[in-house]
């Protein structure tokens, strides 16, 4: 949703989950390229999300809501993961973490830690190829996302 | 000597001037000191309640009275704690108000200041909106947008809390605008034609409709279109505790207050049609009862400013989403138009049934010759005395809804009571703020003792700003609502519901605090104390009536039961 960056706008969206019963699974906020106004992702599991948009809608500081079905929307999640390597297994735990495309930021004798962004699936699936090897931490943010436009991009995602 | 400089203070009251405001409601404290000076020269009306509750609920009774928005204005900490309750009951009966609470300083928020609550955070469920001002040039505009965003769509309370720095900052007033309101777009419109439309086809075709009138047609200013369209339409009316006034009690179409007390012909109707026409009703669970088995046949038409209220309870078939003034003229014109190429319905059966039904099941009491009086009784009593001719404002339990059954509407504003929020205690400030806002209106509260003993200070309040209300105590010794379902529903085990009817001596209170001080103990004296009340009027009136200690109010329906299932009286238990 777009929201006016306005203290406590924050706090009145979130609390208005909580008051109406909805657990939220992810939350991101952001500025966006207009000033004064931030963006909120939200990711709640809900059968019936018509109630919580037009509550959303009161909230006179909230501008625009858009609900966006996965199949519809571009998503992406930032993690920071550290696993558990030694000398002899650092190279195949390298190797494979950039096929999924994560960078290595930190360098330890026993630790390797990357930083990666991407779609829910795509970060899950690096986790389980890195439990092996042991994950000995591991951060991620709430997932953004934006609506898809062109069709190309649904049938990219349909292929992949 | 020099002038003094224009501050935060002189701009807050300024901005109230130009919004109209004629008359706050507040206690003073320190965070709020600064706004009190300028008070001095304005030519606001401030009414010193004994209590920020009180100030809040008197705005919200002058709100009911007048349509406008009421004003309440209190310190920091406490005294805006003391102002959530009234924030809430105008949230949860869409009453337009703006509070105004002063803050500590800027520079001492969050490090747990002498009197310093958070508010604003405090705030955020019983308001609107809410605003922390943190520099003085935004107090003309935040002021008008919190009148407009009170006022507009549907209405509700709006908080805006000044930091005592902010207050006292040297600063200019200019005119204000709503630019800084891009997220609020309340609906104004009269609803969509096609929707308008079907639901007048819908009614036309339908042989068991009603109207279902809640108290968005008051706060739509729009109970004239109703009274038209309903006859027009020759349609039932049936007007929920928020509504009463809304549509003339004795008028033919008329039915009642539906719901948990309702009547049994209101209550019944509703469950027996086959369309309903929801206007500016929320379905409450008072109303419906079980929701499932809520007027199972009835196909719905749902209008309200609100879009979420639609569709938050029963789906309807043709939602609304629109004023309900603009909505009632559209559906009135698309009715009258399409008559000229159809015949009007007459419904004589249905009509037939509800006559049948209002004959054979009315709203009853039995009052014993020699005692105790009942509260139904009193009021039956109290409406002859006055022709009806008075605002009536009510606490909350038995007497609120024997107030509302035996008390006969016949226009907005007159019926002023908690219903959403069912707040004891409700009457006498609310009295006291429509009597503020309508001078010559006859006022009174109808509150029960249990009520009186949480807000009755305030009726110092009214002897020293005089406003004369007449508040009228059914003494029944305790919490009769409660009583009720202890007796009902826990096996008759009374369990802290019972105040005694001992203490305290009512008519010495009353003198006590400058009011007159009244009692009637036999029903035979109603009349007579009535009198005496009424001609009182250069100050108020406390009336103890010594009621049945046992009455029980019916018809009822028990919570979560369905509305098929009424009990009409003890004899049915």
């Amino acid at each position: 949703m777009i929201v006016e960056d306005k203290p406590g706008v924050l706090s009145r969206v979130a609390s208005m989950f909580s008051n109406r019963g909805f657990n939220i699974h992810s939350l991101a906020v952001g500025p966006t390229h207009v000033a004064g106004r931030s963006h909120i992702t939200v990711v709640v599991d809900a059968p019936e999300l018509e109630q919580l948009k037009k509550q959303l809608h009161k909230l006179v500081n909230v501008i625009k809501v858009t609900e966006l079905d996965r199949v519809d929307a571009l998503e992406s999640e930032v993690m920071i993961a550290r696993i558990s390597c030694d000398p002899v297994n650092r190279g195949e735990i390298g190797d494979t973490a950039g096929l999924f495309g994560a960078r290595m930021v930190d360098l330890a004798p026993n630790s390797i830690t990357f930083e990666m962004a991407g779609t829910p699936e795509h970060l899950a699936s690096f986790v389980d190829h890195m439990k092996p090897y042991g994950v000995i931490d591991l951060v991620k943010s709430g997932r953004v996302a934006m609506k898809k436009i062109s069709d190309v991009a649904r049938i990219a995602v349909g292929q992949a | 000597m020099t002038q003094k400089p224009y501050t935060g203070s002189h701009s807050l009251l300024q901005s109230l001037e130009h919004e109209g405001v004629e008359t706050i409601f507040g206690v003073p404290g320190g965070a709020i000191l600064p706004a009190y000076d300028p008070l001095l020269d304005s030519p606001i009306r401030h009414v010193l309640a004994r209590h920020e509750q009180g100030a809040g609920h008197m705005a919200e009774g002058y709100a009911m009275a007048t349509s406008r928005v009421g004003v309440a204005m209190a310190t920091s900490g406490p005294g805006a704690t003391n102002l959530i309750t009234p924030l809430q009951n105008a949230k949860m009966d869409s009453t337009p108000l703006v509070a105004i609470t002063g803050q500590v300083g800027t520079a001492a928020i969050g490090s747990d200041a002498f009197q310093e609550a958070y508010t604003t955070g405090l705030a955020m469920h019983c308001t609107k909106h809410s605003y922390l001002v943190t520099d003085a040039d935004e107090i003309p505009d935040v002021v008008h947008e919190a009148f407009h965003i009170a006022s507009t769509g549907r209405p509700g309370p709006v908080l805006v809390d000044i930091p005592k720095d902010v207050l006292n900052q040297h600063t200019t007033w200019s005119p204000p605008t709503l630019a800084g309101l891009p997220g609020y777009k309340p609906p104004s419109s009269q609803g969509h034609p096609r929707q308008i439309k079907a639901a007048v086809e819908l009614i036309e075709s339908a042989q068991r409709p009603v109207l279902y009138v809640g108290g968005g047609v008051i706060r739509s200013g729009a109970t004239a279109e109703l009274l038209a369209f309903a006859e027009a339409a020759n349609v039932p009316v049936v007007t929920t505790l928020m509504a009463r006034g809304a549509f003339p009690d004795q008028h033919p179409l008329a039915l009642g207050m539906p719901g948990m007390h309702g009547t049994y012909t209101a209550t019944t109707a509703i469950q027996n049609s086959d369309v309903l026409v929801a206007l500016g009703a929320r379905f409450d669970d008072r109303v419906t009862g079980d929701v499932a088995s809520f007027a199972p046949r009835a196909r719905v038409i749902h209008v309200d400013v609100d879009p979420a209220e639609i569709g938050k309870v029963r789906n309807p078939e043709i939602p609304i989403v629109g004023d309900a003034r603009l909505v009632i003229q559209a559906l009135l014109a698309r009715l009258i138009a399409d008559r000229a190429e159809a015949a009007a319905p007459t419904r004589a059966e249905w009509l037939h049934q509800l006559g049948i039904w209002k004959e054979s099941k009315p709203l009853s009491y039995e009052q014993p010759e020699d005692g105790p009086i009942k509260t139904q009784f009193f009021i039956s009593r109290l409406h002859a005395a006055t022709n009806g001719e008075a605002i009536v404002a009510s606490g909350v339990g038995q007497h609120q809804m024997w107030a509302s059954q035996f008390w006969s509407f016949n226009r907005p504003g007159t019926w002023i009571n908690s219903g959403g929020l069912g707040t004891m205690g409700f009457a006498v400030p609310a009295a006291i703020g429509a009597k503020a806002a309508r001078p010559d209106e006859l006022v009174f509260a109808l509150d029960g003792d249990g009520c009186f003993q949480m807000t009755f200070q305030e009726l110092i309040t009214a002897t020293t700003e005089e406003i004369p209300v007449k508040v009228v105590v059914f003494n029944n010794g305790g919490y009769g609502m409660v009583k009720q379902w202890q007796n009902l529903f826990y096996g008759g085990r009374i369990s802290a519901s019972d105040l005694g009817t001992s203490v305290p001596d009512y008519p010495k209170l009353a003198e006590a605090m400058g009011c007159v001080g009244l009692q009637v103990e036999h029903p035979d004296e109603v009349d007579a104390a009535i009198d005496k009340m009424v001609a009182v009027d250069d100050r108020p009136v406390v009336l103890e009536v010594v009621s049945d200690l046992d009455e029980m109010c019916f018809p009822m329906v028990p919570a979560g039961g369905s509305n098929d299932h009424i009990v009409m009286g003890r004899e049915d238990l």
